[in-house]
């Protein structure tokens, strides 16, 4: 068990490595350049912003010295978009946004998500295996961006009740919003994934012989079907779990939350080098990593599994 | 009046306007003030940064200009009035500016504001290390010795600004500017604390560290999403300051910004394009459009490379005519904005709007006359069939302008149109290397003058996407430079750009916002916007 975790760390490494490269080259692939504006800047102070970045660098240079600086002073650079901040300023402060509200809206996608798919499961093809089949469907199709502008009309226009954005410090009334907004798609996908899965679950042997010996339902369900019916369901976690906690565009640009999410595509957009780096190494460790908890917590549900 | 003349008369209306005006928030008399003085606005994006050394947009110098006092502010019309510096006057030959500071003006900190302060701002502005992307300003306001030390050619303290003493400032600059005053109004001429600078670095900016001289201090910044400033006791000037706090929301979606303003979040946020007319109806009181000092056009590529068709000058012309833009203004923008013939924005100050002659036409007739324009030249409807490309960075409202002129152009002229998108710096890649046939260009005013417009289609300007290199044009405005009246120069210089259409202008800008009408004493009359929190009140409605 530990050399395995050892040995999946262990290459972590070059992937993240092969990572940055990969990025650095698509970065600089793409046309113009964080300085770049509808007004040209003169040539002599183009100069002193680039060899402030070290952008007048040979790029192979410019790469040496991201890495060195991340491994020697866990030093992620300035953003060159946002020159009051950090990289590093920027993440903690936009980390924690993301993943609170990425974690409650986790917590009831699963949580939901998986109470639909199992009610939907042991009351196969009755009404309320229609209704949660169809609620379920009905949310996957709704996406975020459509979901969000609705939830703000409603509660916050027509009803009053919610602010329709900001952040301010994590209330609770700015969490609401953003969390039903993310976890509806993420709820309807676990919810399909745990009925189909369960509904195989339920027709296998040994819970027929479980039937056969008299076991209450519930037991049945809770000791002996629930656990084999997640594998599936924990393989789509890992990286839903990851996607959630880094925050998503929408739901950072529609709710203002001033999360990471809307770094993504805003970085990538104002070609701001080094966020680009920041979240793109961000996403790849906590893939890797929860990649690596999916693969531990397999081996602890089925037994067949070994690491 | 020759030059010399102008700046000793603004001098001295400057200097008798001095002394005995002070400007601040001033209710009007039957108004009662509101128990809740803040003001809440909406900015699209995280500000790039507000340290006055570094600030390169709109938005973070609205909030330099709550933290911070230049030597001159602006009254609500744009006017120039007294900031730290109660007095100003230039020298005979106008190569030398003197500001006399009021010794009560303080750092939020407690120090008092010198001289030197403004020194060791000028010098940071231009100086190489800071590499600030405005350092081009102190060039532009011709302070001496401003190229070689951006150049890195000289130090800093080379820079034509110096400290007579604690409470005067000399400036040497190269040659006259009547309008220097205005140009100190500026963010980038801002005093910043070096003590702060150099104890904090690049923090300085943060919550808890900065110190300003303005009438608020940073008390809250979250990135991404939002900056409180607070009312600063040390400003010498706060017993006359009412609004206590300034919040920015910082929402990227123009719609949901609106939204919640509707909600009652926010005392103002702009208008999503073509809700104008809507809006207006139903909030009369609260939706403004007023003036703002940038035009939109299509640069015209003028390279060897591009079609055949458009080096034809009479293609290009025609081009231009058969654009309805009071079809574009009142229908598909509908936001207060005004038919553009010529590249200068009509508001902006001591313009007067050359009578070309496609501006004095009706629609019909310079449809006939671009038709009769397209079929000596062969194209279009009897003639060669034409497809022209319109390029312009991915933008819902770019795309609605673009539809429109190529059906305009397909119906009066009979030649085709495709559209291409790119994302914005693409699109910037793309319009520098003359690598499109007509692109979409929006040109906002550095300063309130005429030729921060008509600069760019000189042949040694950066922003020339176009590539029109005329010599006739670069002298007439080399010539406006030292004139004595140069708007007479500058209107040939838009004729000369009618006639040979290196770009087909279209419409100028307006700005459309909505605004809590409690919120009195904001800068609407001011063409550049430049509001200040200190200047405005809220009055408690019933």
């Amino acid at each position: 068990m530990l050399s395995f975790i050892l040995r999946r760390l262990l290459v972590a490494v070059p992937t993240i490595l092969i990572l940055i490269v990969i990025s650095f080259i698509l970065m600089f692939a793409a046309p113009g350049g964080p300085f770049n504006s509808e007004k040209p800047l003169p040539a002599a102070v183009m100069a002193n912003i680039e060899s402030r970045y070290g952008l007048d660098q040979p790029y192979v240079v410019q790469i040496f010295n991201y890495v060195w600086n991340i491994v020697a002073h866990f030093d992620f650079g300035p953003s060159f978009k946002y020159r009051d901040q950090t990289v590093t300023g920027l993440i903690a402060q936009g980390f924690p946004v993301t993943l609170t509200y990425g974690f409650w809206a986790f917590l009831v996608a699963v949580v939901v998500g998986v109470a639909l798919g199992v009610l939907a499961a042991i009351r196969h093809n009755t009404w309320l295996d229609y209704l949660a089949t169809g609620s379920a469907i009905g949310a996957s199709v709704l996406p975020n961006f459509v979901l969000a502008p609705i939830l703000v009309l409603v509660f916050t226009l027509w009803l009053g009740w919610l602010p329709g954005g900001g952040w301010n410090g994590g209330q609770w009334q700015y969490v609401v919003l953003p969390v039903i907004a993310l976890a509806t798609t993420y709820l309807a996908a676990i919810a399909r994934i745990t009925r189909s899965s369960m509904l195989e679950v339920m027709n296998s042997n040994f819970i027929r012989t479980a039937r056969a010996k008299g076991l209450p339902m519930s037991r049945i369900i809770l000791r002996h079907a629930l656990k084999p019916a997640m594998l599936p369901v924990l393989s789509y976690l890992g990286p839903a779990f990851v996607a959630m906690i880094t925050g998503s565009v929408v739901i950072d640009v529609f709710f203002s939350t001033g999360g990471i999410g809307q770094y993504f595509v805003n970085s990538a957009l104002n070609r701001d080098y080094s966020v680009i780096m920041g979240v793109t190494i961000l996403v790849g460790v906590l893939t890797i990593l929860f990649n690596l908890v999916v693969d531990i917590l397999y081996a602890w549900i089925d037994p067949k599994i070994r690491l | 009046m020759t030059v010399r003349t102008l700046i000793g008369a603004t001098s001295l209306l400057a200097m008798v306007a001095t002394g005995t005006l002070v400007h601040a928030a001033t209710p009007q008399p039957g108004e009662t003030l509101s128990d809740n003085q803040t003001f809440t606005y909406r900015v699209l994006d995280e500000f790039p940064s507000i340290d006055p050394g570094l600030i390169e947009d709109v938005e973070g110098s609205h909030v330099a200009r709550q933290l911070f006092e230049g030597l001159l502010s602006q009254d609500a019309q744009g006017n120039v009035v007294p900031g730290v510096a109660t007095e100003w006057t230039a020298s005979e030959d106008g190569t030398t500016w003197t500001f006399k500071l009021r010794p009560e003006a303080k750092w939020s900190n407690g120090d008092p504001v010198t001289a030197n302060d403004f020194v060791y701002a000028w010098r940071r502005a231009a100086d190489p290390a800071l590499a600030s992307p405005y350092a081009w300003y102190i060039e532009l306001m011709k302070v001496a010795n401003a190229g070689p030390v951006i150049a890195g050619e000289m130090p800093s303290d080379q820079l034509g600004v110096r400290a007579v003493d604690d409470h005067t400032l000399e400036v040497r600059i190269d040659s006259p500017i009547p309008y220097f005053p205005q140009m100190v109004t500026h963010t980038t001429t801002f005093p910043v604390p070096q003590k702060v600078i150099e104890e904090f670095g690049n923090q300085w900016t943060q919550p808890g560290n900065m110190v300003g001289n303005g009438a608020y201090v940073l008390s809250e910044r979250v990135p991404q999403e939002r900056i409180v400033m607070t009312k600063n006791p040390n400003y010498w000037d706060a017993q006359n300051v009412i609004i206590d706090t300034v919040t920015a929301l910082i929402i990227n979606d123009e719609q949901q910004a609106l939204t919640r303003y509707l909600a009652g979040e926010m005392d103002q946020t702009d208008i999503p394009i073509g809700q104008y007319p809507r809006l207006k109806e139903e909030y009369p009181t609260e939706a403004i459009a007023v003036p703002n000092l940038c035009t939109y056009f299509y640069h015209v590529n003028m390279t060897d490379a591009a079609p055949e068709a458009l080096k034809d000058q009479r293609v290009r012309e025609a081009l231009s005519l058969a654009i309805d833009r009071d079809i574009l203004v009142n229908n598909v923008l509908a936001g207060g904005q005004t038919a553009a013939y010529t590249l200068t924005h009509e508001a902006t100050a001591g313009w007067e709007v050359p009578e070309v002659p496609a501006a004095a036409m009706t629609q019909e007739e310079r449809n006939a006359r671009a038709q009769e324009l397209m079929a000596e030249a062969g194209y279009g409807t009897d003639g060669e069939p034409l497809t022209l490309e319109i390029l312009y960075n991915t933008d819902q409202a770019h795309q609605q302008v673009a539809v429109a002129v190529s059906q305009m152009w397909k119906q009066t002229l009979g030649i085709d149109t495709t559209l291409a998108n790119q994302e914005w710096q693409t699109f910037l890649d793309a319009r520098k290397q003359a690598d499109y046939q007509l692109a979409r260009a929006g040109w906002c005013a550095d300063y309130n003058e005429a030729s921060s417009f008509l600069d760019v289609f000189t042949s040694n300007s950066d922003s020339n996407d176009s590539k029109y290199f005329s010599d006739e044009y670069d002298a007439l405005m080399e010539q406006s430079r030292t004139a004595e009246d140069p708007l007479p120069i500058y209107q040939e210089a838009e004729e000369m750009l009618a006639r040979d259409v290196p770009l087909l202008p279209i419409y100028f800008y307006s700005s459309d916002f909505i605004m809590d009408d409690s919120i009195k004493g904001y800068a609407v009359e001011n063409a550049q916007e430049n509001w200040y929190a200190k200047d405005m009140y809220r009055v408690a409605q019933e």
